[in-house]
């Protein structure tokens, strides 16, 4: 199962960095996308993967480290989305006014001149 | 402690009367000069209370803790050395305000210049009282703050601006040196504070980090005191208003320099290091100052080079090692505030009445302001060192130390004695040309104004100074005695020399030499008349070496050229380089952690593999590959690839025991690809059409090197996975979290009480994040302009306003409406269902998966659905949702909670619960923690809405625009939306 997600995590962020090298915002967007992907899978994983241990108490009684899966980086990661989702759309407010204002959507804002 | 309560008053009032004279109207100019000059007398008055004690050698202090995690305190010493130099801020200033009442014009903003008068005297007193080093340091750089201000004053002149950011920049950063230094002198003594320190001479003067202590703390004290080679700031700052020479250049900001050496001199002074850098420096400004003071045309000019040669003479008396000539330097200091005070102020007074400074169109003024003339005369008179006036007394003790002076180099003996007599004619030579060339000879032409005697009370502070240089010149002993010998043993100590105060010390050496440089200076100013006359700007032989140019180019080289070319060498404007760099180095950065410290196999046996999930990965990967391919030509694919992806990490998330982490994943997922897909419809359109992309080879090579860099990041990002997660998980805070999340957080549900109990203040901080963001993509779509390529109707679109147009029977609209009737319908039925849904996950989020994020996410997803089935309009028309209100009642919640715990005496964000039983919905939860999720809640769901119809109204905007444009559509315009408060985006 480690090997299958790091391999996981290896595509995702080999995806994510092509595409952040890329010359269009849009290309971006979705390299950065893919990349927060592979950091939340990254940190999640810190915790080891545990099948059937979701860190969910039962009946009020205190939870051990065997019974149930590191609760601190899924903590982490789930504010990560949510900041991730944040970073998501500013970029994509960002995107869209470089693209009214410069009229192209290259990330540098005007074309390159090769 | 009562009796050092006047300290607290003398600090404190000054920066309150600054307040208060900046909110007094523009041109309230004797309501602020009666407010400066009582905050000024009450200063005065408390100074004066502090004498009975500080007379007696005794010492006031007051102190408070002020950081005491840094061991530091807020702390206020006066002692005799502290309390002269508080007398003369005070002193001085109260004689500057009344001056500056009349000085100013009824036009100029008057109130502004005396809250920054006050605001410099109250920094002024706390460099002269503090206690401690630091302290000391910071009021220090408040002094440079305010004389910016304050020669900055007139900011219309260019001059005023270009001299207060030289003199800014100059003691400023002479402060920072003084800062570094005084941390330095802080970690030999082991404290800050000023007794300390003052009782560690030795053992700073013996310890190897002493030199650079010095050096960095006489930085601060050279520029601040304009010492060769900083003196070049001085003349420049002379564009300020007069009061603000006669107050700053005379008796306060360049003697601040003077009162730290003098103040230290005990703890540094004593070493040939002092003596050389004190010393020389010293030197070089004495004689320099003087020289270049004979030479200037502006009175004011020729009264900055003369502070800044006499400034020269005090610091080389400091710098001579020896306690007389420290006493002779601290009643230089006396004398010199007293005579150059008021002959700024008769410059100022003939700038005032005449129009000009200029030396070579004035003369004769003694025929029109016989008085003013008379006292610029005596004030002269004792700048020069005339006997039965106080420079003379000071001057001759000068030439006693210099002739007595025991220095390291036998041959600088003879020099001392020399330089000190060539100075002092050469002060004698600028003293006659400012009284010989101003008052005497044929009546003046073409002045601005006609001249004549100034106000009675702008001539009151110069009598009460020229009467000091007189009475201290003939009584010394009797009228500044006491004063000079209270200082000098506050300062000394018991090492305080036996010296004395005496108009006539006999026909001795000294007195032989003030006679030789009174025919010298009589002598030299008389040959340079047919020089002088010419009136040729700046002086002989070292006209090009001018501090003014040096500076400006050191500046320009900083500040431009080296920027420049740091930047053209090292800095690109293009992202991609940027980019391609940041990432690079982590590969190598993370690649060189592992090649440096080896690779072993960790502690944990991989476990089996099984084959749905590598199934579902296989597709995950080629959803990523599939995207990072297709996101150029192809971006609604690659969308729909990225969303594959996200699906496959939703899952994976559900597979290993995350079941919160797999909710939110799919709820953002929904949002931020409807996001995206909003977003698509404002790109350009891009079709691959081959030799569009310039040389093929070049776009080859630059992929191959991409590739590889992404390839290198993938396969480290895979290795570092694999190692951590073969390696046994750290668990200290895990069990932490485990053991008490029911019993201190009342909840079952771990991560949730993570995230709103125990790092609760992290929760806050990121739903403040979420709606600062939330509503900077707000305010960016209001100015959003589309590209011209964008603003079109969309094909689509068109295509159905055509064929509705075309039928009789169909209105415009028809055919969308029709086509998405089902999909409305079920959303409009879905609607109240999804939201009952979130508010299940919001009310459960404590003890099983859900929670704010989640609940929030949901009802955003609710409404957003309403949009796109419905329509804008449609919605609009029925439905009214206050985007920044959720966000702000949110925020409010999520605080009040954290607040709530405060007032129960608690720490912020400390939670309280308990479980209820409610009918129905049987036992929940009421923990506060649940209060602060619904703040959670409220903000994900403004900040989400705002975001998500901000974007969507963008099309009602591209019709407006577009309509005009565009004759082939019928010229319906789009009915205006009826106003729905804060969700409307604006149309500026």
């Amino acid at each position: 199962m480690e090997l299958i997600l790091s391999l996981g995590i290896g595509v995702l962020t080999g995806s994510g960095v092509w595409l952040l090298l890329r010359p269009r915002t849009f290309q971006v967007i979705v390299g950065l996308s893919l990349l927060s992907y592979a950091v939340n899978l990254f940190i999640f994983s810190t915790g080891g993967l545990r099948t059937g241990a979701a860190p969910i108490l039962e009946g009020g009684r205190a939870g051990t480290l065997a019974m149930h899966a590191d609760p601190v980086p899924q903590a982490l990661v789930l504010t990560a989305i949510v900041i991730g989702f944040a970073t998501t759309a500013l970029f994509l407010v960002l995107l869209l006014a470089a693209r009214g204002l410069t009229g192209t959507d290259h990330v540098d804002g005007k074309e390159s001149g090769r | 402690m009562p009796d050092a309560l006047p300290l607290l008053i003398a600090i404190a009032l000054p920066f309150a009367g600054a307040a208060a004279a900046g909110l007094l109207p523009t041109h309230a100019r004797n309501a602020a000069a009666y407010l400066a000059g009582g905050v000024t007398l009450i200063g005065l008055a408390m100074v004066w209370a502090a004498y009975p004690t500080v007379s007696a050698g005794g010492v006031l202090r007051l102190s408070a803790t002020w950081m005491p995690s840094l061991g530091l305190d807020f702390s206020l010493r006066m002692d005799g050395f502290a309390w002269l130099f508080a007398g003369l801020v005070f002193g001085v200033g109260a004689l500057v305000v009344v001056y500056a009442r009349y000085y100013m014009a009824a036009e100029d903003p008057v109130p502004r210049f005396f809250a920054f008068l006050l605001a410099f005297m109250g920094s002024m007193t706390g460099v002269v009282l503090s206690g401690n080093l630091i302290q000391l340091a910071f009021f220090w750089e408040l002094t440079s703050l305010f004389s910016f201000l304050l020669i900055g004053y007139w900011h219309h002149a260019a001059a005023a601006r270009d001299g207060a950011r030289m003199a800014l920049t100059v003691t400023a950063t002479g402060g920072l040196c003084l800062f570094a230094g005084v941390l330095i002198l802080g970690h030999i003594v082991g404290s800050y504070d000023l007794d300390a320190v003052l009782a560690a001479g030795g053992r700073i003067r013996a310890h190897p980090l002493y030199l650079p202590a010095l050096v960095l703390i006489l930085l601060g004290a050279l520029t601040k005191s304009a010492q060769f080679p900083f003196h070049f700031w001085l003349p420049h700052a002379m564009a300020a208003p007069t009061p603000v020479s006669a107050y700053l250049h005379s008796a306060t900001l360049v003697k601040a320099g003077i009162f730290l050496m003098a103040r230290l001199w005990p703890v540094l002074a004593g070493t040939e290091a002092w003596f050389w850098i004190v010393g020389s420096a010293g030197l070089a400004t004495l004689l320099l100052g003087a020289y270049i003071a004979i030479f200037q045309h502006d009175l004011k000019g020729l009264l900055a080079y003369s502070t800044i040669s006499h400034l020269g003479l005090i610091t080389l008396l400091l710098g001579f090692n020896s306690e007389l000539a420290m006493v002779a330097a601290i009643f230089h200091v006396i004398n010199h505030a007293t005579f150059k005070a008021s002959l700024f102020m008769a410059a100022g007074i003939i700038d005032h009445e005449t129009g000009t400074r200029d030396i070579r169109r004035l003369s004769g003024l003694n025929r029109f302001m016989p008085f003013t003339a008379r006292l610029a005369l005596i004030a002269a008179g004792a700048m020069a060192g005339v006997p039965l006036l106080n420079g003379f007394l000071s001057k001759e003790m000068f030439f006693a130390e210099a002739l007595s002076a025991k220095d390291p180099l036998p041959v600088f003996f003879d020099v001392l004695p020399v330089a000190a007599m060539v100075a002092s004619a050469f002060s004698v030579a600028y003293s006659l040309r400012f009284i010989h060339g101003t008052f005497f000879g044929p009546d003046p032409v073409g002045l601005p104004h006609e001249p004549h005697e100034p106000p009675a009370w702008m001539r009151f502070p110069v009598e009460v100074l020229v009467l000091a240089c007189i009475v201290i010149g003939i009584l010394p002993a009797a009228t500044v005695g006491p004063y000079l010998d209270m200082a000098a043993r506050a300062a000394l100590g018991a090492a305080t020399p036996d010296y004395s105060l005496a108009v006539w010390h006999g026909f001795n050496l000294p007195l032989v030499m003030s006679m030789a440089a009174f025919a010298a200076g009589l002598i030299l100013y008389r040959l340079l008349q047919s020089h002088l006359a010419k009136g040729i700007e700046g002086p002989p032989l070292i006209r090009s070496l001018e501090g003014r140019r040096m500076f400006e180019r050191t500046m320009v080289f900083l500040s431009w050229r080296l920027a420049r070319t740091a930047e053209g060498l090292l800095g690109t404007r293009r992202l991609q380089p940027q980019l391609r760099l940041v990432v690079t180095a982590a590969v190598l950065a993370g690649g060189w952690t592992v090649w440096s410290r080896g690779v072993g196999p960790g502690n944990l046996a991989p476990s089996g593999i099984d084959p749905v999930l590598a199934l579902i990965w296989l597709l995950g990967a080629a959803c990523a590959l599939g995207a990072a391919w297709q996101a150029k030509f192809h971006r609604l694919a690659a969308l729909i690839m990225l969303g594959g992806t996200g699906l496959v990490v939703c899952v994976t998330f559900v597979w290993f025991s995350a079941p919160d982490l797999a909710l939110t994943q799919l709820l953002v997922e929904v949002v931020t690809t409807i996001l995206l897909l909003l977003g698509l419809r404002w790109l350009p359109k891009r079709m691959d059409t081959p030799g569009s992309r310039g040389s093929e080879a070049v776009t080859l090579t630059r992929r191959l090197r991409d590739l590889g860099i992404a390839a290198a990041a993938g396969a480290g990002m895979a290795g570092l996975a694999f190692g951590v997660m073969t390696r046994f998980p750290p668990e200290l805070l895990a069990r932490h979290f485990l053991e008490l999340a029911y019993s201190e957080g009342g909840g079952t549900n771990v991560v949730n009480v993570i995230l709103v109990d125990f790092r609760g203040f992290d929760t806050m901080g990121e739903i403040a994040v979420l709606g600062v963001v939330a509503m900077t993509a707000y305010a960016l779509l209001r100015r959003f302009r589309p590209a011209s390529d964008s603003v079109d109707v969309p094909e689509q679109q068109r295509d159905q306003s055509a064929f509705d147009a075309s039928r009789p029977d169909r209105k415009d609209g028809d055919t969308v409406a029709d086509w998405l009737f089902i999909p409305s319908l079920i959303a409009r039925l879905l609607f109240p269902v999804i939201l009952l849904v979130a508010l299940f996950l919001l009310l459960r989020g404590h003890d099983l998966p859900g929670g704010g994020f989640a609940a929030g996410l949901t009802v955003a997803i609710a409404m957003i659905l309403q949009y796109m089935f419905g329509g804008t309009q449609w919605v609009e028309a029925r439905l009214r949702v206050l985007p920044m209100r959720w966000m702000g009642i949110g925020l409010l919640l999520a605080a009040g909670t954290g607040l709530g715990a405060w007032v129960a005496g608690r720490p912020f964000l400390t939670s309280y619960f308990a479980y209820s039983q409610i009918p129905v919905l049987g036992k929940i939860p009421v923990a506060s923690a649940l209060l602060f999720d619904i703040g959670v809640f409220a903000l994900v769901v403004g900040a989400t809405i705002l975001m998500l119809i901000a974007l969507a109204r963008q099309s009602l905007r591209g019709h407006r625009v577009a309509a005009p444009r565009l004759p082939e559509v019928p010229a319906v315009p789009e009915p205006v939306p009826t106003p729905v408060g804060e969700t409307a985006v604006g149309d500026d």
